[in-house]
């Protein structure tokens, strides 16, 4: 058994020392997922594993035996951009655009843990079932994503209109 | 990266079989958030990679209205769970604190207890001297930066913090840990599991090799209900704590009939504030009360060139906490 | 440092100085009686309008490809190992086990290294673009604690890291300058071939006799630049000729520096740099690329060499710390009588400059005395270097949290002082400014962010358990030229014009921007325009650095844009409508050229080129020597305004609100300027109460080489932060416009300082700002 990538099955590596961001980024040349630190500490590297976010930097690709790993090179459809990348664009919400796969993947499976109810440490209240979609609560959700160009205002832009009007799941891909 | 093997392990006996047979080389790997880092940075050189993510995953009531957590939940999962939530809210509030989001969803329970210290003179193999990594080579931190470092129970060889903030309410709630070993099952308390450093800051806990965490299992602990985490840090998100309180107040007519106080961010392993509690169990519930049963659990601590702050830090947050706790109501009334 | 380097350096200072004298009396494009760029004029073009990014869509999908993403036939891989020590001998180098390791190609030292010649040391000479003038591995000695001394090429770069960690290596120690009491030497400093001092009258008596004082000490650490991109390159001989895909703001000088460096000529080394993540004055010329070239030649193989984040700590250097004395006296009014800045900063033997903070305080304000001087130090380190705004980042802090200071001691409000003390013309050289607007930059921001409601007195506004205070401070940067700039326009006979200019994206959003300005200097659509850049076979020598490169590229097209309608009107010839006509009685309009006061005297550029037979014209121009800051002084400027929220119990410092009030000359695009502003004031919020170099003394290596323990603002650190500007062009600046990608760190960190003061009533002058200063 394999690795799915972006619905395409792929060989898992021969030498368990490969992470899931080396085997995409040298073995599958999907560079669109980034290396920043390589040790977990600023979300470049950034994917969704069966639709949760993760770091494919401290993920040994051995260990993602028969899951579904979607990086941003599968994050649009049929070739158009994911409206979440449009809003990126219209609001700045990069400079170098190094960071950038990595935050839109985050804010995906961001999205989706804040509409199953997952609470966050400014969660005012432990017990709610539905969580508002505020900009402190974008903030403390996407901290994990690093960004030394500051274009931080631009992406908590870009997140909170593409899902403040839409909070509900999309249609599956 | 040594070149190491890998092999996933169906239940706990096959990874306990597998790792035993690899000697001293074998490891256990959870969601590797910690140990794939130290491999990298060749701190850790294991020869087998045994993977125990496929061990439970499951958090069930226990007979006596407690938790049965797996090892293998991811962090997000426990923090999440609704009866986390209502029962121990401190313990989903420290998660929650802890890492980021995508690391949450990577890293189990066993995984985040067993997490090493993040001292960067443990992490500088190359560079620097760590009684922790190399025993007997020396200590680095003690006259370099030691911010971070420990104001408690810190010994002559290290002065290392343990990281995680899940910990600090697994010692508060009075945990037990569930092992499978070469000797079989046995169970463990939290607060016994991890160690201070003395003379052999190389052993983070008590575990003998093979040992492997199954589960770990809370109390039923009414008070907990109403209980709390307050991490400070150096920035607002995705930082090690300088100094965390875990605390659950019980007060009856003005008098404190049960406080849980754990601190992190200041010393080796989690900190059960024991001394803390004792001092204010059957006092009254004012915050002279909470300074001096504070003042009684930082008595001893011991201070590095760059730390003293800590002592005065974990003062005034413990009696934060345990004032909005007392104040605000949130404090439990033992029922 | 050799007495042949210092009579270069004095030698440079000489030419420098005698340039400047003979450029005084001379002519140009925007000098006085030469003729503002018309562009300023314009008002409906494209300049001004919030286009998105040309790069975004590829950015968004990750497709924008970065210089260790680039794949290359056969391959290698490279890891470099460091020294732990900070200066000494290499005894033994045990290579042997790492020879012997699964995938192993090559273990390269100073034992079988090619023959290198040392770095060009960037401002060293035109071109020179190396952070570091040290041997390169050419010798067992060992100049700085984390110095390369050897590197592994593998067929994998797990294989590489693994071969990597089995070297073994002893050294011979000795005595290393790790700390300003060991330091080896101190002298005043210098800057592009200038002494870090100015004395103006006698500022030391004069403060003494001032009625109103203040003296502090403030210090600020090194810092690091942390791009998330870390340096890498993949490059390959092929024969004699070298191609480097890199991350550079610097690609032809890296061209010709790496030709010094292996005895090529300057044609022989390509340079690639399409897309850089992140730079902010660290991606230039370091070991990195040096020793994969060396490497790759070695072993006949391509190689990739992607720094870790560790290796970037280790090799590229940051900014260093200071230690600064800010004295300012000032009479009864509050006008001030001295201006005393100086103080000490480390660099290495190897470095180009020390960190020159008393820049920000040549240009500042009116007053009678100065005395500015930056002493530097020389430590055995990694060798430091220009991080955004050299000078000025940390420079105001110093400064602008001592006029905060003195408005307190005046009881003034902090914006009246510092309007009161407004020059009229540059304090230091005399010249008149050549656009000034500061106090329109201060009332507009004040209005904008409730400065009045204010209270001056500290620790008067708490909320809970949190203290609320506004602080503001100056932001300044000086408008930069570099002599070198070049484009190339190629329009062809469907009205198509390529803009080829070697300059550089890093996010500042170079091709968006010049697409515009090209779109509305040669009458076209943006979608007629294209802008090619980042590659050392494209015309120019543009620094992506100083904020310079909007200005050396604009000025650059400007020029070519003047050759391009000569050549239009001589191929016009006498068939057309503009038949007779001269350069200077024509525009560029609706994809042709018209005259300009009678528009129905126009024909196409594809007209034209059609009836003269060509596919193509290709014109280049050079943008002429910077001439302009001889005659005027030009800086950027802007006023920052902050509000913090400090908790009473624990120290924790929060940003609530932040507004910067700019005025840089005409704004070309607001959506990527706004981006360059709110980047360099999230940067400065990182200096005022995070980020740290750990340099330990002891032993001069950097603990905290990490994003973990190098805390950069996360997002939950960043509130929504308005910037505004006053638009007014710069008569003397192409466009109209000076840069802009510097200025937002300048300033900001005092005016969290001043705020944090205002909240707490606790000045705090040792940065950054940690809560354990608060508590």
């Amino acid at each position: 058994m394999g690795i799915t990538v972006n619905g395409t099955d792929v060989d898992l590596p021969d030498d368990p020392r490969v992470s899931l961001l080396d085997l995409l980024r040298e073995k599958l040349h999907l560079s669109g997922t980034k290396k920043g630190c390589d040790q977990g500490a600023c979300g470049a590297c950034t994917v969704l594993v069966d639709g949760q976010r993760i770091l494919s930097c401290l993920a040994l690709a051995v260990q993602y035996e028969g899951r579904s790993v979607t990086t941003i090179e599968g994050v649009g459809a049929d070739g158009a951009l994911h409206p979440l990348q449009q809003a990126f664009i219209e609001h700045d919400g990069f400079q170098c655009g190094y960071c950038t796969p990595g935050q839109i993947c985050s804010a995906i499976g961001m999205i989706e843990e804040l509409r199953r109810g997952v609470p966050s440490h400014i969660t005012g209240d432990l017990h709610a079932t539905s969580i508002p979609y505020s900009r402190d609560e974008l903030r403390e959700r996407m901290s994990g994503n690093l960004c030394r160009c500051g274009a931080h205002n631009g992406i908590i832009d870009a997140i909170a209109e593409t899902y403040r009007a839409n909070p509900q799941p999309e249609a599956a891909e | 990266m040594m070149p190491f093997t890998y092999t996933q392990a169906a239940d706990a006996d096959a990874a306990v079989r597998l790792a035993g047979g690899q000697q001293a080389g074998a490891r256990y790997l959870g969601g590797g958030t910690n140990l794939v880092d130290l491999i990298r940075e060749t701190i850790e050189r294991p020869t087998a990679l045994v993977d125990v993510t496929g061990l439970s995953d499951g958090i069930t009531e226990t007979d006596g209205g407690g938790l049965l957590i797996g090892a293998a939940v991811r962090n997000t999962a426990l923090a999440e769970h609704r009866l986390v939530r209502s029962r121990y809210p401190m313990l989903a509030r420290a998660i929650l604190a802890g890492a980021s989001p995508q690391i949450r969803n990577m890293a189990t329970v066993a995984g985040n207890i067993l997490q090493r210290t993040r001292c960067a003179y443990f992490y500088d193999q190359a560079g620097s001297r760590c009684n922790k990594r190399e025993p007997g080579q020396g200590c680095d931190a003690i006259d370099g930066f030691n911010r971070m470092h420990a104001i408690l129970g810190a010994s002559p060889s290290c002065v290392a913090t343990h990281p995680s903030d899940m910990c600090v309410a697994l010692a508060a709630l009075d945990a037990t840990v569930h092992l499978t070993g070469t000797q079989g099952e046995r169970r463990l308390p939290f607060a016994d599991l991890h160690r201070l450093p003395g003379d052999e800051p190389d052993r983070d806990t008590v575990l003998q090799p093979g040992d492997l965490i199954t589960a770990v299992e809370l109390p039923a602990l009414p008070t907990a209900a109403r209980s709390a985490y307050r991490k400070v840090r150096d920035r607002s998100s995705y930082a090690f704590a300088l100094v965390s309180v875990a605390a659950a107040l019980a007060v009856e007519n003005g008098t404190v009939t049960d406080v849980r106080l754990a601190l992190g961010g200041v010393a080796h392993k989690p900190w059960r504030a024991s001394k803390a509690e004792q001092a204010l169990r059957g006092q009254p519930a004012t915050e002279a009360a909470f300074q001096a049963a504070a003042a009684a659990e930082l008595a001893e601590a011991t201070p590095l060139r760059d730390n003293a702050f800590k002592v005065e830090l974990a003062q005034r947050v413990i009696v934060a906490v345990l004032g909005e706790l007392a104040e605000s109501g949130l404090a439990g009334d033992g029922a | 440092m050799s007495i042949v380097d210092k009579g270069k350096e004095a030698a440079q200072g000489i030419a420098q100085s005698v340039m400047k004298k003979a450029v005084e009396l001379a002519p140009g494009a925007l000098l006085p009686g030469g003729r503002p760029d018309p562009l300023i004029r314009r008002q409906h073009g494209h300049i001004g309008k919030p286009v998105s990014r040309v790069d975004g869509p590829l950015k968004v999908r990750g497709a924008a490809p970065f210089a260790a993403e680039i794949a290359l036939d056969g391959m290698v891989y490279a890891a470099l190992a460091y020294s732990t020590i900070a200066k000494g001998r290499i005894v033994t180098l045990d290579t042997g086990a790492a020879e012997a390791a699964p995938g192993v190609v090559l273990v390269m030292t100073h034992r079988n290294a090619p023959r290198l010649n040392p770095p060009p040391r960037f401002l060293s000479g035109d071109k020179a673009a190396a952070g570091d003038d040290s041997p390169v591995m050419q010798d067992d000695r060992v100049r700085w604690n984390g110095e390369p001394i050897a590197l592994v090429l593998a067929e994998t770069q797990e294989q590489a890291d693994h071969a990597r960690s089995l070297i073994r290596v002893t050294y011979a120690e000795e005595p290393a300058a790790t700390s300003l009491p060991t330091a080896d030497g101190c002298e005043v400093g210098t800057f592009m071939g200038e002494p870090l001092r100015a004395v103006v009258g006698d500022a030391d008596a004069a403060f003494a006799a001032a009625p109103h004082k203040v003296e502090a000490v403030y210090t600020t650490p090194g810092h690091n630049h942390n791009a998330l991109e870390p340096h890498g390159a993949t490059l390959v001989w092929r024969g004699d000729e070298l191609f480097i895909h890199d991350a550079t703001q610097a690609v032809a000088h890296t061209a010709w520096s790496m030709a010094q460096i292996f005895d090529l000529e300057e044609a022989q080394v390509h340079v690639s740099s399409p897309f850089v993540g992140g730079g902010f004055g660290a991606k230039g010329l370091w070991q990195h690329q040096i020793l994969a070239a060396a490497a790759a030649r070695l072993a006949g193989r391509p190689v990739r060499i992607a720094l870790s984040r560790e290796g970037v700590y280790r090799i590229v250097g940051g900014r260093s710390p200071t230690e600064q004395r800010v004295a300012l006296g000032a009479d009864a009014d509050g006008r001030l009588t001295a201006i005393i800045h100086r103080g000490v900063t480390p660099k290495t033997r190897h470095s180009p400059m020390p960190e020159p903070f008393i820049l920000p305080t040549q240009s500042a304000y009116a007053a009678k005395t100065f005395a500015l001087e930056v002493q530097t130090c020389y430590l055995d380190m990694v060798a430091n270097t220009f991080m955004r705004a050299p000078g000025e980042a940390v420079g105001t802090v110093a400064l602008e949290c001592a006029m905060d200071e003195l408005a307190e001691q005046l009881g003034m409000d902090p914006v009246e002082l510092r309007i009161l003390n407004e020059p009229e013309k540059d304090p230091l050289s005399g010249r008149p400014f050549s656009s000034r607007n500061i106090v329109a930059a201060y009332r507009a921001g004040a209005q904008r962010f409730g400065w009045e409601r204010r209270n001056p007195v500290p620790r008067s506004r708490r909320e809970g358990d949190w203290l609320v205070g506004m602080g503001c401070a100056t932001a300044t940067y000086p408008y930069h030229r570099m002599p070198g700039g070049a484009a190339r326009i190629t329009l062809d006979a469907a009205g198509h014009a390529r803009i080829d200019v070697a300059a550089h994206e890093m996010g500042m959003g170079t091709a968006t921007t010049h697409t515009q300005v090209a779109a509305d200097r040669l009458g076209l659509p943006l979608e007629a325009v294209t802008v090619r850049y980042g590659d050392s076979s494209l015309p120019g020598v543009i620094l992506a650095g100083g904020s310079q490169q909007t200005a050396s590229v604009g000025l650059s097209v400007m020029m070519a844009h003047q050759e391009l309608v000569g050549e239009l009107l001589k191929l016009a010839g006498n068939d057309s409508p503009l038949a007779g006509l001269g350069a200077d009685e024509v525009e560029c309009a609706d994809a042709g050229l018209r005259k300009l006061d009678e528009p129905g005297r126009f024909e196409s550029y594809a007209s034209i080129l059609a009836r003269s037979g060509r596919s193509e014209l290709v014109v280049e121009g050079s943008a002429p020597m910077p001439l302009e800051t001889m005659h005027w002084s030009m800086h950027s400027h802007g006023a920052m305004f902050c509000e913090v929220r400090v908790n009473a119990i624990t120290g924790e410092t929060r940003v609530s609100r932040f507004l910067g009030s700019f005025d840089c000359g005409r704004i070309l695009n607001p959506k990527t300027a706004a981006s360059q502003f709110r980047g360099g004031i999230i940067m400065g919020l990182g200096l005022a109460l995070m980020e740290e170099t750990q340099f330990d003394g002891r032993n001069g290596r950097i603990m905290n080489r990490n994003l973990s323990d190098y805390h950069l603002p996360v997002h939950l650190d960043v509130p929504e932060i308005e910037v505004i500007w006053t638009d007014i062009p710069d008569p003397h600046a192409p466009m109209g416009a000076r840069g802009i990608g510097e200025i937002g760190i300048t300033g900001t960190g005092a005016a969290v300082a001043n705020a944090i003061h205002n909240a707490t009533g606790r000045r705090v002058r040792e940065f950054p700002i940690t809560l354990d200063k608060l508590l």
